[in-house]
């Protein structure tokens, strides 16, 4: 397979942002994922997100690492950077760029077994740094391209297409995250684009380590009766927690709710997430009822989507490391090559 | 008979690691140095904190060499553990100074050495009640009576004193008493001076006295290093740590305060060189530093920024190996395990400094060259260099330099219409042009990725598209030759059939050992490699001779293969001569080694050896 290129045609009324741009110059090549894949749902839900948030695309770097998740960014944002890493590895990767650039939006695409398995240590130790980045991982529990073995989020007792039972424990990255610090945790099914278009927004928008896991059921290895990542398994089991609009600072509040049905919160953008809450008396902002709350539910078989968790305040990983406003790729000769001048002082303490 | 030299001896102290010894020992060198005499100074140090065998030599030499030479005239044994070794190691008719607080048996010591016993122990134990403080003051207390032993100026280390703890000004008085204590208590109990002495010189000259790894550091900030991500690694640790101080005082934003430079302790060093690649990708100049063990750790993330075109330095300061190896001793052994760094066919540059000074050339050059080639740059410092402190020419940078970023595009190329193929070999050079994310809103994207593709960063498996673009990387490659430093070549005296080729922290110890040979009557042609690829002149030189000897610090010959892996030379003619025990190697190893070789060796007919 090579380069698909699509055709430009489009209708003349089609809508455009305010930035001009209709949502297909949010689209990247034609994806060559299994018709059906959940993963492509994803992808049209950030190509939706960019949209609706007027993001420049070229502004956006989409970084992976490799599997079936890892080749989506091909799948979207044409215009912008992409790198498809090595495998496990797209954390440190992001990591790096934005120490470069901390101007741009980094978005990190990974799957259950590059970021559970091979690439958990880079997950952990990314989200514990504080990276500013929107991490979502496309949640599957298979390995699709090596064809259908088990990843590290498969849950205990699921069965393999060719009926193997898996006996392991499984890894929730949701509550990994949240141990470690991610200052905002979701949680979502790529058949809810309701839920996950405004849920991507809100971390798009989040100044900090942002982290969204996605159950994206694998049409060809992992959507059988006895898997748990089964779109029918995931619908019979989803309990979704609230269901959000993110709201930019301009757009009026138009629906109304009665009161104690929906919380506002506040961004320091001047934007606002709001959740129609559908749990009762879940405070978003507190991370151990969040902890305690995800490990009763899934005690009783079901799987906790929305968002989870967020921090009222969060910091990122430029804020501890004291750098300059000025990205430092960007910085000039005359502001990186000390003087000869410093350097006889140094010569001079040497001897 | 008594050695009488001076300014030409081994001072060799033996000491226990985590007693305080190294900064007296250190003192002592740069004591030796402000009185104008050159020394070489080396750590001979265990992978240990507190308790293990250390050693720290001092080569007081008035002629300048900074490599090992072997041996020593002085032992100062401190260290009961490895007494007997030490003074095994005498040369004959040396000294060895001790500590005679306790009785050490006649039969400890040999009848070919003077020994000097001084009380030491006691001495402090008298003088001090705190434990610490009787430790720390004994190495001062023993420097002082070293100091009257080799007739040395002591008001030299008065003033050193005073300068090393000008920011603790309480602790200058108490030095400077133990000093003096130790110089009256030697000049009364003990026949001063020995048959070695310091006397005043100008040797010296300029010359700084700098760790390698900080050199090597320094090279980064001047060579507009941003990003530096690592993980914890002897003998690379000081040099991260070392950047971090010196971009402490060099590299803020006089208005905000700001850093203008990011550095991340990683969790590993997977997660050191991807974040260099990461940010390298984005237009930052990043760099990693690490050994051995790191440089395996990292083999895919190589593969991958050899392939997807991505600049990465990386400081390798080498250890011994295999494996773990040994950590705290030093070797060229990693000159394969980066030349061909990572699965399929890939190649990398490297840049091999002598010393110090070179260490902070190279460590700016590395920065330029990684973005004019994009590609992974490997700085091949080792141990010897990296952790010992060395007497080198000043620091210089010229003001004019402009830090070369290489092909990239601008937002004003993009938005003329230049065309832009991220793999497309424009000026026949093989280096494509790059952009950096966020240039432009609609031209200059391209997907990097470490999978198959053609010249426009489209994915394909099209075999004549794929095998084109590798072939282009061969290209480039050999562009690099152009880049990297030139072989420094050195003609004896008369005309000779006879080379030598060696490289690294080899230099000091060869220079020496060239001058031996020659005073033996060996001529030889020596040529000092810089760099990987080999640029021109390599080929020829080796042509020039009919039979030359390959200097290297490792089991298998690294360098030799890779002479005959890429110039196609005949094995024959490529004598190797090898040293791996983990010291550095000395020049008399050297002038041994080739002496003997040399007068043995058959000539190889010049017909055969072209053949």
């Amino acid at each position: 397979m090579t380069f698909l290129p699509k055709p430009k045609f489009h209708h003349p009324a089609i809508a455009r942002n305010e930035l001009g741009l209709t949502h297909r110059d949010y689209e990247g090549s034609i994806s060559t994922l299994c018709a059906g894949c959940g993963h492509d749902s994803i992808s049209s839900a950030i190509m939706h997100a960019c949209f609706e948030l007027n993001l420049p695309p070229h502004r956006i770097a989409k970084l992976s690492g490799i599997g079936c998740s890892s080749k989506t960014p091909t799948y979207f944002l044409g215009p912008a950077h992409g790198f498809n890493s090595v495998h496990g590895r797209m954390p440190s990767v992001l990591t790096g760029a934005n120490l470069a650039n901390r101007e741009l939006i980094y978005l990190g695409v990974s799957g259950d077994g590059d970021s559970a398995s091979i690439g958990f240590g880079q997950f952990a130790h990314s989200i514990r740094r504080g990276v500013n980045m929107t991490y979502i991982v496309a949640n599957n529990g298979v390995y699709g391209l090596t064809k259908g073995q088990f990843s590290a989020t498969a849950d205990k007792g699921a069965r393999q297409k060719k009926g193997t039972i898996n006996t392991d424990s499984p890894i929730d990255l949701v509550r990994m995250a949240l141990q470690l610090g991610a200052t905002f945790v979701g949680r979502s099914f790529s058949g809810d684009k309701t839920q996950l278009v405004p849920l991507i927004k809100a971390a798009l928008e989040h100044k900090g380590p942002a982290f969204i896991d996605c159950l994206s059921p694998c049409v060809a290895f992992n959507n059988h009766d006895g898997s748990t990542k089964s779109f029918d398994y995931v619908r019979a089991h989803n309990e979704a927690l609230n269901s959000l609009d993110f709201v930019s600072e301009r757009a009026p509040i138009t629906t109304e709710y009665a009161p104690g049905e929906m919380q506002v919160v506040r961004l320091h953008d001047g934007s606002s997430i709001r959740l129609r809450k559908i749990g009762d008396g879940y405070d978003v902002h507190d991370r151990h009822a969040a902890m305690t709350y995800l490990s009763q539910r899934e005690d009783s078989g079901e799987i906790v989507t929305g968002l989870i968790y967020m921090h009222p305040e969060p910091e990122e990983m430029h804020e501890h490391l004291g750098t300059v406003a000025t990205p430092l790729n960007r910085l000039s000769d005359q502001e990186l090559v000390p003087s000869q001048a410093a350097l006889d002082k140094i010569n001079a303490a040497l001897r | 008979m008594s050695i009488q030299s001076v300014n030409d001896f081994v001072v060799r102290f033996a000491n226990i690691n985590g007693s305080g010894s190294a900064s007296a020992n250190q003192m002592f060198a740069r004591a030796v140095i402000r009185i104008g005499v050159p020394v070489a100074a080396r750590n001979i140090f265990p992978s240990n904190i507190q308790g293990l065998p250390t050693w720290y030599e001092v080569r007081v030499t008035g002629e300048g060499w900074q490599g090992a030479r072997g041996g020593a005239d002085l032992i100062v044994a401190m260290n009961p553990q490895t007494f007997d070794k030490d003074v095994a190691a005498v040369e004959p008719g040396g000294y060895v100074f001790y500590d005679s607080s306790r009785p050490v048996p006649a039969s400890k010591f040999r009848a070919d050495v003077t020994v000097i016993g001084m009380p030491l122990t006691e001495i402090c134990n008298a003088q001090y009640s705190d434990p610490r403080q009787r430790q720390l003051f004994k190495n001062i207390i023993c420097v002082g009576a070293l100091a009257a032993l080799l007739d040395m100026d002591i008001a030299v280390v008065d003033k050193l004193i005073a300068e090393q703890f000008a920011a603790k000004e309480k602790l200058i008085a108490a030095n400077q008493k133990a000093l003096h204590y130790g110089y009256d208590w030697a000049k009364k109990n003990l026949s001063c001076p020995i048959g070695l002495t310091i006397r005043k010189s100008t040797a010296v000259g300029d010359k700084i006295f700098i760790e390698g790894n900080s050199a090597a550091a320094l090279g980064a900030v001047y060579g507009g290093a941003t990003v530096l991500a690592w993980y914890p690694l002897t003998p690379s640790t000081s040099l991260a740590e070392a950047f971090t101080s010196h971009c402490k005082r060099l590299r803020h934003d006089p208005e905000s305060g700001a850093n203008r430079y990011a550095i991340v302790q990683a969790e590993d060093e997977l997660s050191s060189i991807g974040m260099v690649v990461g940010a390298a990708w984005n237009g930052a100049r990043a760099f990693t530093a690490t050994s051995g063990p790191g440089i395996s750790l990292m083999q895919e993330f190589l593969g991958l920024a050899y392939y997807a075109e991505v600049p990465a330095v990386v400081f390798n300061v080498q250890r011994g190996g295999p494996s773990t190896g040994m950590p705290t001793r030093t070797q060229q052994s990693d000159l394969m395990a980066c030349a061909y760094a990572s699965h399929g066919d890939t190649k990398h540059v490297l840049l091999i400094p002598r010393d110090a000074h070179e260490a902070f050339e190279f460590g700016a050059l590395a920065f330029d060259l990684a973005d004019r080639l994009q590609t992974p740059v490997f700085v091949m410092l080792d141990l010897d260099i990296g952790m010992n402190h060395a007497l080198v020419s000043p620091l210089k940078w010229d003001p004019n330099r402009k830090l070369d970023r290489g092909k990239v595009m601008t937002f004003e190329d993009l938005d003329s219409g230049k065309l832009f193929g991220r793999y497309l070999d424009v000026d026949g050079d093989g280096i494509p042009y790059r952009t950096y994310p966020g240039t432009h809103p609609s031209r200059g994207s391209f997907f990097t990725r470490g999978s198959s593709h053609d010249s426009m960063a489209r994915y394909t498996e099209e075999g004549g598209p794929v095998a084109e673009n590798v072939v282009r990387l061969l290209k480039k490659f050999d562009t690099a030759k152009h880049y990297v430093p030139a072989p420094v070549i050195e003609r004896a005296a008369r005309r000779t059939r006879l080379g030598i080729i060696h490289f690294g922290s080899t230099g000091p110890a060869m220079d020496e050992a060239v001058a031996l040979l020659a005073r033996k009557g060996i001529d030889l042609d020596v040529m000092r490699l810089r760099g990987f690829p080999f640029a021109a002149g390599v080929a020829e030189f080796i042509a020039e001779h009919d039979q030359v000897f390959v200097v290297e610090q490792n089991r298998d010959a690294q360098m030799r293969s890779m002479l005959m892996i890429e110039e196609g030379i005949d094995p024959a003619k490529l004598v190797s001569v090898r040293y791996f025990e983990g010291p550095p190697i000395t020049a008399r190893y050297i002038a041994e080694t080739i002496g003997k070789l040399a007068s043995q060796a058959p000539v190889v007919a010049k017909e055969k050896a072209l053949s």
